[in-house]
């Protein structure tokens, strides 16, 4: 059986920056808490790979912290749309027409109606800037994302014969949800979750970019993006390096995401 | 007019056709007729040049002669629709649900440029009143929902014959439609060809219909035509072994001499169901549809009943009701004394007397669970046995599968052998009564007779009741003792088999039979 070629490159994208983030829990060629003034803005070398900010941080340390900071944030942003969204979604498809249905969609309608960066500032701003706050923030908007995705796939699942059998054998639909509706719509919900999680990252690096995410000293892409844009003509690099890490990084994520959903699905998989 | 020569067809490398070669004259019904894989589909797309990618054809295929093989895609375009026009046999599917009936019969007029704007809508209505769909009911301005099936199919002709094409294909046109749906369908068809000199490529895989219908039939398997000739000739000779395996296989008999006890194992008293119907007017409610409407019969142990009735007729209404798993207005349900609830109200150890087979086989299992899980989920009732899988390994050869199927994935089967896994799955808790809804209907005539021997086999092994819902009369004749005719949901007719098909009472039973094609009786001599 052959691999999709996207999945072989997105898998070696993500799992180039997932490495770098856990080769930083213990190593990283410089300290990032340093700041070596004498050393500002140096351009790649042997000692700075990457050259260094006007802090003279080592561009690479940054980098390889900042990625640390974009995952988790995305990743638990993920887990808490995918958490609460997809089991409200499957409530929803199992009861469709009820007032159920009708109070968990019109409230996904009511997240969905406010603009989600802007909630994201709101909130950040009322509760004051940290990570935690962002991850908050971002995760709230993932809820009904995943609501909807999963309720739609899974109102086409249960008009299906097996659902009907399943039922002639007396499970009830939590058990059916769990049992047939889920793994039927994994595929869609993991494409999504791709999609969501390069969102989240991406919403990460808007709120560090205007202050509102990760704070100093921890470094983020999104502040060093931020950072950058004043020298954006004189050290162009030090712009174009963390942007290139978010570009490569949802890259990967979408390449992946794409691939996952061509493997994982037995009927596909037969025909290739 | 129409020729094919020596066409071999492949597509990435999988042969596909093997040196199909037919002449269709003009005004000539060509009936082709083979079960599905065979090929036939195929040819036809050929013809239209509309074969999916990675394919290589060689051979001729001369339309007026030209050869369409040699044709660039710019040249087949103004050929399609104009010279050949074709229809499908899903209705539902085959017209765009956005556009009005009458925008989609002329747009073929104006894409060949044969007509401006509006002598395009003229023509599209002519069209439509020639179809059977007059000004008055059906007015260009409707969209294909607001169409049964049969008018669908109806529109999909007049798209199709808009420019007098000189050669229509139909594939399966009828396979989707009820039978009296059917015969009208066929009739016009019929019509159309002598009317307008058309020639007819009815790819189908009832020989019944191609009796009916066909000037000359030739018979594909594998990719190959096996025997092709004129239709009394051919059915009166069948000189190729396949064309009679074909023939006995669309009119085989099992076996079915199970004694039928005299306890009643189903007993549906007075049944009722009513759904809203949709709503017109804002300040008026319209009165309920009923769905099923006061049945009563009764279902004896050892028996086989067959419910028969044409789409809407209310039996998947019935079906759900007896299976549990929706609630009665009125009436009651009993199933070996016990009443029927819906739902989990239900009791689970009258749910294990009765199982359900459904029609689609693919639709039936679950894709991504392995057999044995699949055959094994009814024990959710139970609870799972230690040694299920000898109860599966059981279930599985007792409809003619080899134990180890059970831990492949469902997709690896083929229709057939999916149809005899979902039997297994109804059987494995032992029930009494397994209701087969339109269990047969969607495969081919020689697998659905052997699946048709397997139900009279363990009938009569295993003493079950079977309540057998279908609209294919063929099949209930086949295999029922006792028979329902069902109507807007009402039972017109009850009887022995035997007697409501030879003597109807009923004139809607009586409508029914005479709808459903049939091979003459004299061309049945061998």
């Amino acid at each position: 059986m052959r691999l999709p070629i996207q999945l072989i490159i997105g898998a070696l994208l993500t799992s180039f920056f997932v490495i770098a983030v856990l080769v930083s829990f213990v190593w990283t060629p410089h300290d990032v808490t340093v700041l070596t003034i004498a050393d500002k803005l140096q351009p790649p070398s042997a000692k700075y790979w990457l050259g260094t900010d006007h802090f003279g941080r080592d561009m690479f340390s940054m980098l390889m912290v900042g990625a640390r900071t974009s995952i988790a944030v995305a990743i638990v942003a993920v887990g808490i749309g995918m958490g609460i969204g997809v089991p409200l979604g499957l409530m929803a498809a199992a009861n469709k027409g009820s007032l159920l249905d009708e109070v968990i969609m019109r409230g996904n309608d009511l997240i969905f109606a406010f603009p989600s960066l802007v909630i994201a500032i709101l909130i950040t701003a009322v509760f004051g800037p940290s990570a935690v706050n962002a991850i908050l923030a971002i995760g709230i908007f993932n809820i009904p994302v995943f609501a909807r995705v999963s309720r739609g796939a899974a109102l086409s699942i249960w008009t299906l014969d097996y659902i009907l059998a399943a039922r002639t054998f007396g499970k009830g639909r939590v058990r059916i949800s769990a049992e047939h509706i889920l793994p039927n719509i994994a595929n869609l919900l993991i494409v999504q979750g791709t999609i969501q999680f390069s969102l989240g990252i991406l919403a990460e690096a808007g709120l560090s970019y205007v202050g509102l995410g990760a704070q100093p000293p921890t470094p983020s892409w999104g502040r060093m993006l931020a950072d950058a844009q004043t020298m954006i003509y004189t050290k162009p690099m030090l712009a174009i390096l963390p942007g290139m890490a978010i570009v490569l990084m949802v890259l990967g994520l979408n390449l992946m995401g794409d691939g996952l959903r061509d493997l994982l699905d037995p009927r596909i998989r037969r025909e290739r | 007019m129409i020729s094919l020569r020596k066409l071999n067809l492949s597509i990435h490398r999988l042969p596909i056709l093997k040196d199909v070669s037919f002449d269709i004259a003009q005004g000539q019904i060509f009936g082709l007729v083979g079960e599905s894989g065979s090929g036939k589909s195929m040819t036809a797309l050929a013809l239209m040049q509309l074969l999916p990618q990675g394919f290589s054809a060689s051979g001729q295929v001369m339309v007026d002669g030209t050869d369409v093989l040699a044709l660039s895609e710019a040249q087949m375009c103004a050929l399609r629709g104009n010279e050949i026009g074709m229809i499908f046999q899903e209705p539902m599917t085959a017209l765009n649900p956005v556009q009005t009936i009458g925008d989609q019969v002329a747009e073929t007029l104006l894409i060949h440029g044969k007509a401006n704007k509006a002598e395009a809508a003229k023509i599209a209505r002519r069209m439509l009143n020639r179809v059977g769909l007059p000004e008055d009911k059906f007015p260009a301005s409707r969209y294909p929902h607001e169409l049964s099936g049969g008018q669908r199919q109806r529109v999909c002709i007049a798209m199709a014959i808009a420019l007098r094409p000189k050669l229509l294909i139909a594939d399966e046109p009828t396979t989707a439609l009820d039978v009296t749906t059917q015969a009208q369908i066929l009739e016009l068809l019929q019509e159309l060809v002598a009317e307008e000199d058309m020639s007819l490529l009815l790819i189908t895989h009832d020989l019944a219909v191609v009796a009916g219908m066909a000037d000359y039939v030739a018979v594909m398997r594998k990719g190959e035509i096996v025997e092709q000739g004129q239709t009394e000739h051919l059915f009166k000779t069948m000189s190729h072994p396949y064309t009679r395996q074909l023939f006995e296989a669309s009119s085989h008999q099992p076996d079915h001499g199970a004694k039928t006890q005299d306890t009643p194992i189903l007993e549906v008293i007075n049944a009722t169901r009513e759904y809203a119907a949709p709503r017109t007017k804002l300040f008026h409610r319209p009165p309920p549809f009923r769905a099923v409407d006061n049945v009563s019969f009764t279902l004896k142990r050892g028996e086989s009943l067959g419910l028969v009735g044409e789409s809407g007729c209310g039996k998947s209404t019935l079906t759900r009701a007896i299976l549990g798993l929706d609630a009665l207005q009125g009436g009651e349900i009993r199933l070996s004394g016990e009443p029927v609830l819906a739902g989990q109200h239900m009791p689970t150890h009258l749910r294990q007397k009765v199982q359900v087979v459904f029609q689609d086989p693919y639709g039936s299992f679950n894709p991504r669970h392995k057999v044995l899980r699949l055959v094994m989920e009814p024990f959710h009732l139970t609870a799972p046995p230690d040694n299920a899988r000898e109860h599966v390994a059981e279930a599985l050869e007792t409809v003619g599968m080899p134990a180890d199927a059970m831990d492949r994935y469902i997709h690896e089967f083929s229709g057939g052998q999916r149809q005899r896994i979902a039997i297994a799955r109804a059987l494995v808790l032992h029930p009494d009564l397994i209701v087969l809804d339109e269990a047969v209907s969607a495969l081919d005539v020689s697998i659905r007779a052997q699946i048709l021997d397997l139900l009279a086999d363990l009938q009569k092994r295993l003493g079950l009741s079977y309540l057998f819902i279908s609209h294919d009369l063929t099949v209930v004749q086949a295999i029922t003792d006792r028979v329902l005719v069902m109507q807007r949901g009402k039972i017109v007719e009850t009887g022995p088999t035997e007697q409501v098909f030879t003597s109807p009472a009923h004139p809607y039973t009586k409508q029914l039979l005479d709808a459903a094609p049939q091979i003459p009786a004299d061309w049945q001599a061998r």
